[in-house]
């Protein structure tokens, strides 16, 4: 029987706004399986993003749902969370939300280890802005704001939230899409702060002006450079140059969780009344 | 039994005054004159099962209080300037999303870091026009520490009542005196608690307004799923472009606040009878006034003071009424002629209105007011 994706999809919410041949839709279906899986409450369940194509997300998605200001989502998330720590919340959003404007709340959620799931969907440009290079834009890639390429050098998500102090770090594409749900469903299931970043296409803004002829090629781009951690162990570092690992890159089940260690605080508290 | 009484710094009062209002959750970030608060909450909150959060930054800490208050906690932030100055586009998102909280700040000399330990009266326009587009703004100037501990209560009840962020902005004297205050007893203070659905789940829209001017709020984990967002809404909560739908909303968030003002704006009239110089002040600059009016009264000059307690809503209507009736105002306050041009606007041109404006850090003393009252004729 074919999976049901309606079930959590809002009626009358589709279509979405996002462009075809935009990775988005495959990143959304993929953690629609997760929450499936792991037969999430839709009530008990709040998904928090910022501004931006893939912040739109939660709109379509049938539970709790919270659109904020651009950059803010993991400081909201925190603010659900510690008030509420048995619900499940999930932030998603860009790479530009999350690692740009967004860049203090999101290394300061990995620091506190809180219990949240953090999809970045990293498209290496601001796409509803129309196409300006982000933190996560390739050096010497065209956008609208490096017409003769760019000087900056990018961010690596995972690195970022593994130094960070995240407890769980994977990494996608949206090409592998049957592995998307799998690494989503144990981020959410890590009790700490979990990242999972999805290595993502914005054919509009960013594959025309880097003369990726279709969709199709900038997938295989995606395809190409993919190497899973396991098989990245036999190959050599000049096999791997150019490449990106993907799956679960780190995981740490022995750092406290925020609001577990918080509960402690209000019990010492209590006692010293 | 008697009240419990303390001699209280403003800043532990209005903590206080926040607790006793029912606030669970404090997001905060460090900053001179208010740290007092963070601190208290810090100690006080865990001890009745609250939660207490120092978030990395001043936005951080707007945007985690949202986030609460969403789960149905009542939520207080505080801050001074520079920290009031960047949460103002998550106070937008207040107050388009509508989401009760209250954001304390005590106002310290100004713009940018100016004099972080200097009392001001200049962040009264901020809270007005510091975010942008259209919204509504409560924002409460109390004038004692007693009164700080009070309308730190009323700051929630206004905030849950309205469904809006809810201002409560002493000056750098209030918050750091220390007077005599006298505890309400639990339940002596009336607390007003936020609107929650009564239709099912499935019926629930965020933004009703068959319930009136101030739509149900539910909370999220209490069974109802529903969508927020920062952009202009529907009534279901999802985001509109549409003309009709955007012009009816940004109207009604006005509205169920400057539509209730007369609910929402308190003020003592002293001396007022059968005043003829009128002094409108508020915040520490009232206390000043009121021994100026005192001495003028002594030397025969028919003085009194529209002391304002709620600054926004602006009492224009009180003030306009009393233009016709006396031979002038005069507004001393610590900043360059904020409630100046306010109460310029309520006389209507019909009495002169005469500023004393000081912002080096100094506060206003009764001597500076009693010259201007004398110089009425």
């Amino acid at each position: 029987m074919a999976f049901d994706y309606e079930k959590w999809i809002r009626p009358g919410k589709l279509p979405h706004i996002w462009c075809p041949g935009c990775g988005h839709g495959i990143i959304m279906k993929g953690m629609i399986r997760a929450m499936e899986s792991l037969k999430l409450k839709k009530e008990n369940t709040v998904i928090v993003s910022g501004i931006g194509c893939a912040s739109r997300l939660p709109g379509y998605i049938d539970c709790c749902t919270l659109h904020t200001a651009h950059g803010r989502a993991a400081a909201f998330a925190t603010g659900v969370k510690l008030a509420k720590p048995e619900m499940d919340v999930i932030i998603v959003g860009g790479d530009g939300d999350g690692t740009a404007i967004g860049g203090n709340h999101f290394i300061h959620a990995c620091r506190r280890n809180i219990n949240l799931t953090y999809i970045i969907m990293n498209n290496n440009i601001y796409g509803m802005t129309g196409g300006q290079f982000s933190p996560c834009t390739p050096t010497g890639a065209l956008a609208s704001t490096t017409p003769y390429g760019n000087p900056d050098p990018g961010f690596d998500v995972a690195k970022l939230a593994i130094g960070a102090g995240a407890t769980f770090v994977a990494r996608g594409t949206s090409f592998h899409a049957n592995q998307i749900d799998k690494l989503i469903a144990e981020a959410i299931q890590h009790k700490g702060f979990s990242v999972v970043e999805i290595l993502d296409d914005c054919p509009t803004t960013y594959g025309r002006r880097n003369k990726f002829k279709s969709v199709i090629e900038m997938m295989n781009r995606l395809k190409d450079i993919a190497v899973p951690v396991k098989a990245a162990e036999k190959m050599t570092a000049e096999q791997l140059k150019g490449k990106v690992l993907t799956g679960v890159l780190y995981k740490d089940d022995t750092k406290p969780e925020y609001t577990v260690e918080y509960d402690k605080v209000i019990e010492r508290a209590k006692a010293a009344k | 039994m008697s009240k419990k009484v303390a001699f209280l710094q403003g800043n532990e009062a209005a903590t206080y005054g926040a607790l006793y209002a029912g606030c669970t959750f404090f997001a905060g970030y460090p900053i001179t004159p208010s740290t007092e608060v963070a601190e208290i909450m810090s100690i006080e909150l865990p001890k009745i099962g609250g939660k207490f959060i120092q978030m990395e930054d001043e936005i951080g800490a707007m945007a985690a209080i949202l986030g609460a208050s969403l789960t149905g906690a009542k939520v207080l932030d505080s801050t001074s300037g520079p920290g009031f100055s960047l949460k103002q586009e998550l106070i937008g998102m207040g107050c388009i999303s509508e989401i009760p909280c209250v954001v304390y700040n005590v106002m310290r000399g100004g713009p940018s870091t100016g004099m972080p330990t200097g009392p001001s009266q200049s962040d009264v326009m901020c809270a007005k026009w510091g975010t942008h587009g259209d919204h509504p703004a409560i924002c409460l100037v109390p004038s004692t520490v007693q009164e700080l501990f009070e309308e730190m209560v009323r700051a929630f009840n206004l905030s849950e009542k309205y469904r809006t962020p809810v201002f409560i902005m002493p000056d750098e004297i209030v918050a750091h005196m220390r007077e005599r205050v006298v505890f309400p007893e639990p339940g002596e203070i009336p607390l007003i608690e936020r609107t929650t659905p009564t239709v099912s789940p499935a019926d629930y829209k965020p933004y009703d307004t068959s319930f009136g001017d101030v739509p149900p709020l539910a909370a999220f984990g209490s069974g109802y799923k529903f969508h927020v967002t920062s952009l202009n809404k529907a009534q279901d909560g999802f985001p509109t472009t549409k003309a009709e739908l955007v012009q009816a909303e940004e109207e009604r968030q006005v509205r169920k606040v400057e539509g209730n003002a007369d609910d929402i704006i308190e003020f003592e009239e002293y001396q007022l009878d059968d005043a003829e110089v009128v002094v409108i002040a508020y915040g520490s600059t009232a206390r000043s006034a009121r021994y100026a009016v005192n001495v003028a009264r002594e030397q025969g000059i028919k003085a009194g003071m529209f002391r304002l307690k709620t600054f926004w809503p602006f009492p224009y209507k009180q003030i306009t009424a009393m233009a016709g009736k006396v031979k002038g105002f005069i507004t001393p306050e610590m900043n360059l002629g904020m409630c100046f041009g306010e109460v310029e606007r309520a006389a209507q041109g019909k009495v002169p209105v005469i500023g004393i404006f000081r912002v080096d850090g100094e506060p206003i003393n009764p001597d500076q007011i009693l010259d201007k009252i004398k110089g009425v004729k």
